[in-house]
């Protein structure tokens, strides 16, 4: 957000009246310089993270896509190494999504800040319509190739090619290449970038994330082909699509003085009171009345007049005023079952559970905390547990001691369900823990989108669901202990009961029957025992 | 021995008897512990006090039970060839047991300390041995002991060890001795010992001396205790001035020990007078000093808490709290400060005018 206003403020309102050397240098500040000076808060801040971002931000474009459009999302994502010797790779994510409208595409990928998510509050994977353009033209910056988008938009119309180029000056595609090629599936987007990046193998890199998008979105099908081309398939464990998110305005109490300003000014409302009653959340006429009285406003006042002079009184009396929690249905949790799903098809464990709260709010902001958790099996008995962090559905692989997730699987005393755990860590043992934030606005601590930032609305929600998780592991725990002990009970008398036969033998000289006796017996008053 | 003998087959017969009615077979042992010992002056070493704990045959005790029948068996097996093992050798012996085997050796001392204990019998009388020793015995004194191929007596005067020493052997009761010293000095260190024997101090102060090497063994106990009462000489203990002289290898000495209280009896040397180094000698011989560890302060504690020679001595008691006020401990090696030989020169001389002033 930070940046994108930054860039407009530079390219756009350049003011004139100062000298004119100096707005002609501000004006130079193009979108490619822009991007190679802030290329960590978006992801790319070395060629391995450059890889992931690439891959991410393709395969959450094609998951939207999909879900929007109703269609079970079929996602194949290959990297090849073009050259062993030089760190150029070419990515391609291919899906059977509704396709693009030939006029969108060129803006879609070829201009940065393009996107239907900039302006709204829902529920959705990316947020800032940075993520595609970017890797694109982090592709173009480090190869000089053009992104590659073939799209088909339904089995009878015809495929279109496109080899394009973002036009760094002025933030534009520039079309190289526009064709109609056949394109053998029904419907779909495939998009090729070649860029300079590093594979990886391991949890912080491509093939963890695919493997957590796979557990987090168990109705999509993943095929991956990595770079010593092995295909790896991540099979769809759900048919059902997750519900659709329902787009909501936003909220008083989410909203910051600049978006307060800039809402007022964009507003369509004549006067103020509809505006604050047409664009927010919750807002009735008494609501926008009440606001209106305690800043000491006009309510028929123009919003854009408001918007230079008053907003600061505005958004006091706004947060002084009353206003109802925003709705919650416009989330759209994993779901209880189909977290069990993602998990089991990726993990092979013992004991599997999972909690989905009930919606709450931060800020104005709705919100639903969902844990999943897997146990034993083939995880590993030593060491901590692993975490995997979600938001809405997104995989989180950085930054994790920084995240509110982390902090409140930390501050849960994991001691009162049967694990150990050392102050200030994770608990150890054989779990693997999924946690799961969904909401309308994800408070991420940096653009990178890494680790969530602390709220305690927030941290209250995870551990109410990491506790409701942990009662369930702890019973499963018990109990297995108490079969392994049965077990070994047994195992005890079968071991240790020939024994006193033999040394009863020796001191008394007893023969072979005897002996025999003495064995069936104590196996029969031990046997009756243990019950 | 055949009533040790006797008294492993008793005790199998009885669990036989208790399996073939398909009963659950239990054995008693006494608590091997201070908190199962009393001390009255007059008897002079701790005893026990009675409580029993039984191993009732369960899912839980089946392998110590079982292991516990196998040690007496291979007792019994030992008795009857008049041989003897070690502990580290029985130990290996049950490595022969499959799963009924000991992972390590502490496992097994404490079954066969549980079996003596059980037949209130020296581990000896068992048929096993330790491999510790004796303790080293230099100055005015002729042991005599036998030949092992002859049996013909075998003079050993111990002021003929040069540097050297005289070992205590493990077993003691057939030894006779012959001596005109006027006092045994009990040493807890080898290197202290080293020093006096280097200058004959035994020469000088017509006495007997024998280094300990710790918490005195068995075998050591035995010797001094045949020795002083035999011969009626007093026996004066010269340890490091800690609490675990005191209260461990002091305590030992004179009255025994809490683990294996059945045999106190005979091991121990009731009349043992604590030389030295007092918390007072540390005051009066400004004496360099380390500051007491937590350990020690616990050991210290502990003694004054639930030690039954302790806590009925009134000057152990204040002395044992001086030391705590002071905070401090002093090794017997600390009166080098004064010079080498200060020890032999003036310490002992000076101490032992006022014997009757030591320590109880």
């Amino acid at each position: 957000m930070v940046s994108s206003k930054k860039i407009q403020k530079q390219t756009k309102d350049a003011p004139g009246i100062t000298a004119k050397d100096l707005a002609k240098k501000q004006r130079e500040i193009s979108v490619s310089e822009f991007f190679t000076k802030n290329r960590h808060l978006l992801g790319f801040d070395n060629p391995r993270k450059a890889l992931l971002t690439t891959i991410k931000e393709g395969i959450d474009n094609s998951l939207d896509a999909c879900e929007e459009a109703k269609i079970l999302p079929d996602i194949k994502v290959q990297i090849s190494h073009i050259n062993k010797s030089e760190d150029r790779f070419i990515v391609t994510i291919e899906d059977n999504g509704p396709g693009i409208l030939k006029t969108h595409i060129p803006k879609i990928f070829g201009k940065l800040l393009y996107g239907s998510k900039f302006h709204t509050l829902k529920m959705s994977r990316g947020q800032q319509g940075i993520g595609i353009s970017a890797a694109g033209m982090y592709g173009q910056l480090t190869t000089g190739k053009p992104i590659l988008i073939t799209s088909k938009t339904s089995p009878m119309a015809p495929a279109h090619h496109y080899s394009l180029v973002i036009d760094t000056q002025k933030n534009e595609p520039k079309i190289i290449k526009d064709e109609v090629v056949d394109y053998e599936v029904k419907r779909g987007t495939k998009v090729v970038i070649e860029l300079e990046a590093r594979y990886q193998k391991g949890r912080q890199s491509v093939d963890g994330y695919i493997e957590q998008t796979s557990i987090a979105n168990p109705h999509a099908e993943i095929t991956y082909i990595n770079p010593e081309d092995n295909e790896i398939k991540y099979p769809r464990a759900s048919k059902e699509l997750p519900i659709e998110p329902k787009e909501i305005k936003p909220h008083p109490y989410g909203i910051e003085l600049g978006i307060l300003i800039k809402m007022l000014h964009d507003t369509k409302s004549k006067n103020l009171q509809s505006c604050l009653t047409n664009d927010f959340s919750r807002v009735s006429t008494r609501v926008a009345n009440a606001i209106c009285e305690k800043a000491g406003l006009n309510g028929k006042a123009r919003p854009s007049r408001i918007a230079v002079q008053e907003a600061d009184a505005l958004f006091k009396a706004i947060k002084l005023t009353k206003i109802m929690n925003p709705p919650t249905d416009c989330i759209s949790p994993i779901g209880e079952d189909a977290i069990i799903k993602g998990l089991k098809k990726q993990i092979n464990a013992d004991f599997f559970t999972s909690n989905t709260r009930p919606p709450s709010v931060y800020r104005g902001n709705p919100f639903q905390i969902e844990v999943g958790l897997a146990y034993g099996g083939d995880l590993p008995e030593e060491g901590l547990i692993r975490l995997l962090r979600f938001a809405n559905r997104v995989p989180l692989l950085y930054q994790q001691s920084a995240c509110v997730v982390t902090e409140s699987a930390i501050n849960t005393s994991w001691r009162n369900y049967g694990l150990s755990q050392s102050t200030g860590a994770l608990p150890s043992g054989p779990i693997l823990l999924m946690v799961h934030l969904a909401s309308v606005w994800v408070p991420f601590t940096s653009e990178s989108k890494e680790a969530i930032a602390h709220y305690p609305e927030i941290e209250k929600e995870i551990k109410l669901a990491l506790q409701e998780c942990g009662r369930h592991v702890s019973t499963f725990i018990k109990r297995k202990k108490r079969a392994a002990e049965e077990l070994k009970k047994k195992s005890y008398i079968k071991k240790y009961i020939p024994h006193i036969g033999i040394a009863l033998k020796e001191i008394l000289d007893l023969n072979d029957k005897q002996e025999q006796k003495i064995i069936n017996n104590l196996a029969d008053v031990l046997e009756r025992s243990r019950s | 021995m055949t009533k040790t003998l006797k008294k492993i087959e008793e005790s199998a017969s009885t669990i036989h008897n208790k399996i073939n009615k398909k009963q659950k077979p239990s054995m008693e042992f006494p608590i091997r512990s201070l908190s199962n010992v009393k001390y009255t002056p007059k008897r002079g070493f701790l005893e026990l006090i009675g409580q029993k704990k039984s191993r009732t045959l369960t899912v839980n005790t089946v392998k110590t039970f079982a292991q516990t029948l196998r040690i007496m068996s291979l007792s019994k097996e030992l008795i009857e060839k008049d041989d003897v093992a070690t502990k580290r050798e029985a130990y290996y012996v049950s490595k022969n047991w499959d799963d009924a085997r000991f992972e390590e050796q502490p496992e097994s001392d404490t079954v066969i300390d549980d079996v003596e204990a059980m037949f209130e019998v020296n581990r000896e009388q068992l048929g096993f041995i330790p491999e510790e020793k004796g303790g080293d015995v230099a100055g005015k004194l002729v042991v005599i002991d036998k030949d092992q191929d002859t049996g013909k007596q075998l003079k050993i005067d111990c002021t003929k060890f040069g540097s050297g020493a005289y070992s205590i052997p493990i077993s003691t009761e057939h030894l006779k001795f012959e001596t005109n010293a006027k006092f045994i000095l009990v040493i807890e260190t080898a290197g202290m010992f080293q020093r006096l024997v280097k200058h004959n101090y035994w020469k000088k102060a017509n006495c007997i001396l024998i280094s300990m090497g710790g918490v005195p063994t068995r075998a050591c106990r035995r010797f001094i205790r045949r020795l002083s009462e035999g011969k009626k000489i007093p026996v004066y203990v010269f340890v490091d001035g800690d609490p675990y002289g005191i209260s461990n290898i002091y305590r030992t000495l004179k009255v025994g020990s809490g683990n294996a209280a059945h045999i106190n009896q005979y091991f121990c040397v009731p009349n043992a007078r604590y030389l030295g180094i007092t918390p007072q000698d540390i005051i009066d011989y400004k004496l360099p000093t380390h500051p007491l560890k937590d350990v020690d302060i616990k050991r210290a504690k502990d003694a004054l808490k639930n030690d039954p020679f302790i806590k009925q001595s009134k000057e152990w008691q204040k002395a044992i709290n001086q030391l705590l006020k002071m905070g401090v401990r002093a090794e017997q090696q600390a009166l080098a400060k004064h010079g080498l030989n200060y020890v032999i020169e003036k310490y002992l001389p000076q101490k032992l005018k006022k014997a009757d002033s030591f320590l109880p």
